[in-house]
């Protein structure tokens, strides 16, 4: 600004306009000492913040808020994502480029230009808790108002309206009108119904309730809620009879839509929580179901499985976001070969002999247990979450959908349908289906049984290789994530129906949502519990399963 | 053809489960130390270093000269995360190897297992972690923080400081959890909280699936008051409820979480985004600026070769536990066990924090209390310290039963000594 003027300047000083140039550099020197007046009042505050307590810190920052400089957008932001520091030798406030870096790049507070770089160990952090974070965020929000991308100026409302002060209601007043987007609309229209609840008018207020009324949002159940309240002297709060109704007709109406997007997430939930234990059970389906291997080892093969992406996010640090989609891969041909390892070596000695194969899987799990504790150690590894699989898809306010339960859902259901696909369609399939129904015969036709075996075997541990890339992102990758699975994904096989993969969709999902059904009444550990005895009493009546194998294959074993 | 096979897989079995011996060799003019921790299991994520933190405190007690002239050598034996394992451990240390004192335990569960043999042998346990109190042994010092050092205190931080007004008590379903949420059920309620502003839940070990749980704390924490998460969920179930919290987009400024057993070493394994922000309570933090703080950690990571080793609250307890064993028994000029525990109270060594800690005649120390934010980095940003160190109370004061025990034995000789019916129950904790 002080340029331009300048320029404006030599142009008066050309055309000789002499007066003129007094009155400007009279202008001139005003704004300037405006300017800096407004920078020094800036800094000033922003040295206080080096000593201040937490809620000194955010009277602070709402002071500097309403310095209106330039720079306070960028300052904010930076106090907010733990960016701003202080320089021990001169005190002096300045914003970090990035954080976590050593040295550290500076930027100027005031100017925004860069000034150059420190040691890490020479500055001081000025710290942030969740109180003042929170008085952050929203301050921060305002300035997210008037954004061009209108998920951005979303946010922003929705950050403004759970704290709806004085200057947030004048702000978004003057948004209404200049607001395109018609979700941001509703929000904002939201908000002013909210402020317009405490308002004098009782016309007002009836109104305001009409515009809440097609919210489903809990914030303003709790609003309205409160108008049907009585004061401690018996008196309601809501003085006006109409609008003390339409209160009430409001809150039915959004206790209704609540408690039916409730049912639809339980729903879901049971959904994902059957996809992860189908996921689990599909391999040993294959290797305990169409071959009769007792695998003990299975949750272990599952382990690698997410060792295998642990190691290969580690290889490729830079690109998280595709290292999960590289592991699925890894992950089936490590634990894939790991089956046919075991297969071959062990369990080829000892089939026809359940109870032998299972001690010796069980030997070979905790073998493969205290391998991963030698080589990666005992601690858990960390396995990061891409960003495309955090977060919440909100369908509403009532209604959010996990994204990384929502993948796991859908990579279940391919997983599923790959492998019926390759025993239906291709010729290994054919095979394996061969080898399982009648392996004398099987022989006779000039199938290589020894060879399916193995491949049959190495297909189910792969699988279960893939379920391990799939929990890396639920649970911890640990030697003990396989030890935790386990037992549920035997009990699936069993109820679902030995030898049947049909039946470990449906018994893996029914289990979860019956699971998920009850624990809202019963608790997590009760729930567990109830369908353990279910199960029992299910198999006493039914011990072949929900879809038991018919005909001559199923009496051969 | 078929005995071989059995072999072999009774082989596997044996070679899975076999514990690992470290060191049990029989020499004269040692002082035997038995260090009692899972190095195998569930439980040696975390024990592993508490093994190795008084491996190093031994070998730094022999650079200066040993102990009464004499060396200090290691028993480590391996319990394996099994708890009657404990038991047989901790016996075999007592009867066959004869150690001085031993170091261990981490859960209660393995405290609880190993106490009827220390009584009877009469050894020495130092037991480091926090846990949930209701207990004083003639045989145990407890150098972890009993509840009047950690759960209430944070309770008390999210009361005052942050203003919370609804309670959720979250926990794993075991004794520790069980008996915290009593005590601070009871604690909330003295200060008026009502019952519907307390939602107690417990989960099973290693409970993985919090979408219901995540769901039913977000609709509690939506009825208009400010809400909190007090947590007392144990292991490996910790890392999926932050995570879930993380995906519902739950963030610590909205409920914060405070955890009483999350610390540095957990959060090591541990993609620490949807953490940032939430709480834990501690004894001690190893972000804390200290002297006698730096050289510990210093000396860790010269000790463990590996300069990205964190250091936490319970290996702190050790530290404490070991300088005061040490003292103890240079003080009675003998490593026996009757004379070494009448002269531990009194005794004070200072801790990693620029305090001091004091052998209180209950068996429990002194220690400071810290609140602190999670950051980015899996270290802890302190947001609240104690004014000065909280003495450690063996019997809660806010259960109806236990605030007429008391435990002293200096004067009274006694675990639990009743005040009112003026009579020492001996050893049975009923």
């Amino acid at each position: 600004m002080f340029g331009a003027k300048l320029q404006v300047i030599r142009q008066f000083t050309l055309r000789g306009q002499w007066i003129l140039l007094l009155l400007a550099l009279l202008d001139v020197d005003v704004l300037h000492a405006q300017a800096q007046s407004k920078d020094e009042r800036f800094q000033s505050l922003l040295a206080e913040l080096r000593e201040a307590s937490y809620a000194d810190k955010a009277n602070i920052a709402e002071r500097l808020s309403q310095t209106g400089h330039s720079s306070v957008r960028a300052v904010l932001t930076a106090f907010l994502d733990d960016r701003l520091y202080f320089r021990n030798d001169d005190q002096k406030v300045f914003i970090a480029k990035a954080a976590d870096t050593d040295p550290i790049e500076l930027i100027d507070p005031v100017s925004l230009k860069s000034s150059g770089a420190a040691p890490a160990d020479l500055l001081n952090k000025i710290g942030t808790n969740n109180g003042l974070r929170k008085v952050l965020r929203t301050t921060v929000a305002r300035f997210g108002l008037s954004n061009p991308d209108a998920s951005v100026r979303f946010g922003a409302v929705k950050e403004m309206l759970s704290s709806l002060d004085e200057p947030n209601v004048a702000m978004l007043r003057e948004r209404i009108d200049v607001e395109k987007d018609s979700r941001v609309k509703r929000e904002i229209a939201t908000g002013l119904a909210l402020a317009a609840l405490d308002g004098a008018d009782a016309r007002a207020r009836l109104d305001a309730i009409g515009t809440l009324n097609h919210s489903v949002s809990q914030d303003v159940r709790n609003r309205l809620g409160l108008l049907l309240d009585k004061s401690p002297d018996g008196a309601y709060v809501e003085s006006d009879e109409n609008v003390r109704k339409a209160a009430e007709r409001a809150v039915k109406t959004i206790d209704r839509w609540r408690t039916f997007y409730s049912g639809f997430e339980t729903l879901f939930f049971g959904l994902s929580l059957g996809s992860v234990l189908v996921l689990i059970a599909i391999g040993l389906a294959i290797t305990f179901g169409v071959m009769g291997v007792i695998n003990m080892a299975h949750g272990e093969l599952m382990m690698l499985g997410a060792y295998t992406t642990y190691v290969v996010q580690v290889a490729m640090p830079r690109h998280i976001e595709t290292s999960i989609l590289l592991a699925i891969p890894a992950a089936f041909v490590v634990a894939g070969l790991a089956g046919v390892i075991l297969e071959r070596t062990i369990i080829r000695f000892l089939y026809g002999r359940p109870l032998e194969t299972l001690l010796a899987t069980f030997g070979v799990s905790l073998i493969l247990q205290q391998g991963v504790r030698s080589i990666f150690s005992a601690l858990n590894r960390s396995v990061e979450t891409p960003a495309w699989m955090s977060g919440t898809l909100q369908v509403n306010d009532a209604l959010a959908i996990t994204y990384n339960r929502l993948y796991i859902v859908i990579f279940t259901l391919i997983v599923f349908a790959i492998i019926m696909v390759v025993l239906k369609r291709t010729r290994i399939g054919l095979s394996i289906r061969a080898v399982s129904q009648n392996r004398a015969m099987a022989k006779a036709m000039g199938i290589r049984t020894e060879w399916v075996d193995a491949m049959t075997f190495g297909l189910g541990s792969g699988i279960a290789g893939v379920a391990g890339v799939a929990l890396s992102q639920l649970t911890n990758v640990g030697p003990n994530l396989g030890q935790s699975y386990i037992i549920d994904s035997f009990m699936v096989v069993v109820f679902g129906g030995v030898g049947n993969l049909w039946g470990s969709l449906i018994g893996g999902m029914s289990m979860g949502i019956v699971n998920k059904l009850l624990e809202p009444y019963s608790g997590a550990v009760l729930a567990k519990i109830f369908v353990l005895v279910a199960l029992i009493l299910f198999i006493q009546t039914r011990p072949r399963g929900l879809f038991p194998q018919a005909g001559r294959a199923a009496e051969d074993k | 053809m078929k005995l071989r096979h059995l072999c072999i897989a009774a082989l596997l079995l044996v070679i899975g489960l076999a514990p690992v011996k470290v060191t049990t060799a029989q020499t004269g003019g040692t002082i035997k130390v038995g260090i009692l921790h899972s190095l195998s299991g569930t439980m040696a994520i975390s024990e592993t270093t508490l093994k190795d933190t008084i491996l190093m405190m031994i070998d730094q007690q022999n650079k200066k000269g040993g102990l009464l002239g004499k060396k200090l050598e290691a028993v480590v034996v391996d319990p394996a995360s099994d708890w009657p394992l404990f038991a047989e451990k901790a016996a075999q240390l007592l009867e066959k190897d004869k150690v001085a004192v031993v170091f261990g335990c981490w859960t209660s569960v393995s405290r609880k297992s190993v106490l009827p043999v220390f009584e009877k042998d009469n050894g020495l346990l130092f037991y480091p972690v926090q846990y949930e109190g209701e207990e004083s042994s003639k045989n145990v010092i407890y150098t972890g923080a009993a509840p009047n050092q950690q759960a209430i205190p944070a309770v008390d931080y999210l009361m005052k400081e942050v203003g919370v007004k609804r309670w959720v008590l979250e926990g794993t379903d075991y004794v520790y959890p069980r008996t915290t949420n009593k005590i601070l059920e009871a604690y909330l309620k003295s200060k008026g909280v009502q019952d519907a502003d307390i939602s107690i839940n417990y989960t099973p070990f290693g409970h993985s699936d919090w979408q219901t749980r995540v769901a039913a704390i977000k609709r509690f924490g939506s009825a208009g008051k400010k809400t909190a998460v007090v947590s007392t969920i144990n292991g490996d179930a910790n890392v999926p409820f932050y995570k879930e919290l993380g995906n519902q987009k739950i963030s610590a400024e909205d409920i914060p979480v405070v955890a009483f057993s999350v610390g540095e070493e957990e959060l090591s394994g541990v993609d620490t985004k949807p953490l940032v922000g939430h709480l834990a309570a501690w004894n001690y933090f190893e972000s804390i600026n200290n002297p006698t703080n730096k050289t510990f950690i210093d000396q860790w990571h010269a000790f463990i070769k590996n300069p990205k080793r964190t250091t936490n609250d319970p290996m702190e307890a050790h530290y404490i536990g070991f300088n005061l064993w040490v003292k103890a028994v240079q003080k009675a000029g003998a490593t026996d066990v009757e004379k070494v525990i009448a002269a531990l109270p009194g005794l004070e060594t200072p801790n990693l924090t620029g305090g001091v800690a004091k052998v209180l005649p209950n068996h429990h120390i002194t220690k400071p209390v810290y609140i602190g934010e999670v950051k980015g980095n899996g270290q802890f940003n302190v947001v609240w310290k104690s004014a000065g160190t909280v003495p450690g109370d063996a019997w809660s004061d806010y259960l109806p039963g236990s605030k007429d025990i008391d435990a002293d034995w200096v004067t009274l000789k006694c675990g639990n000594y009743n005040r009112i019916t003026k009579k020492c129950s001996g050893q049975n904790y009923k």
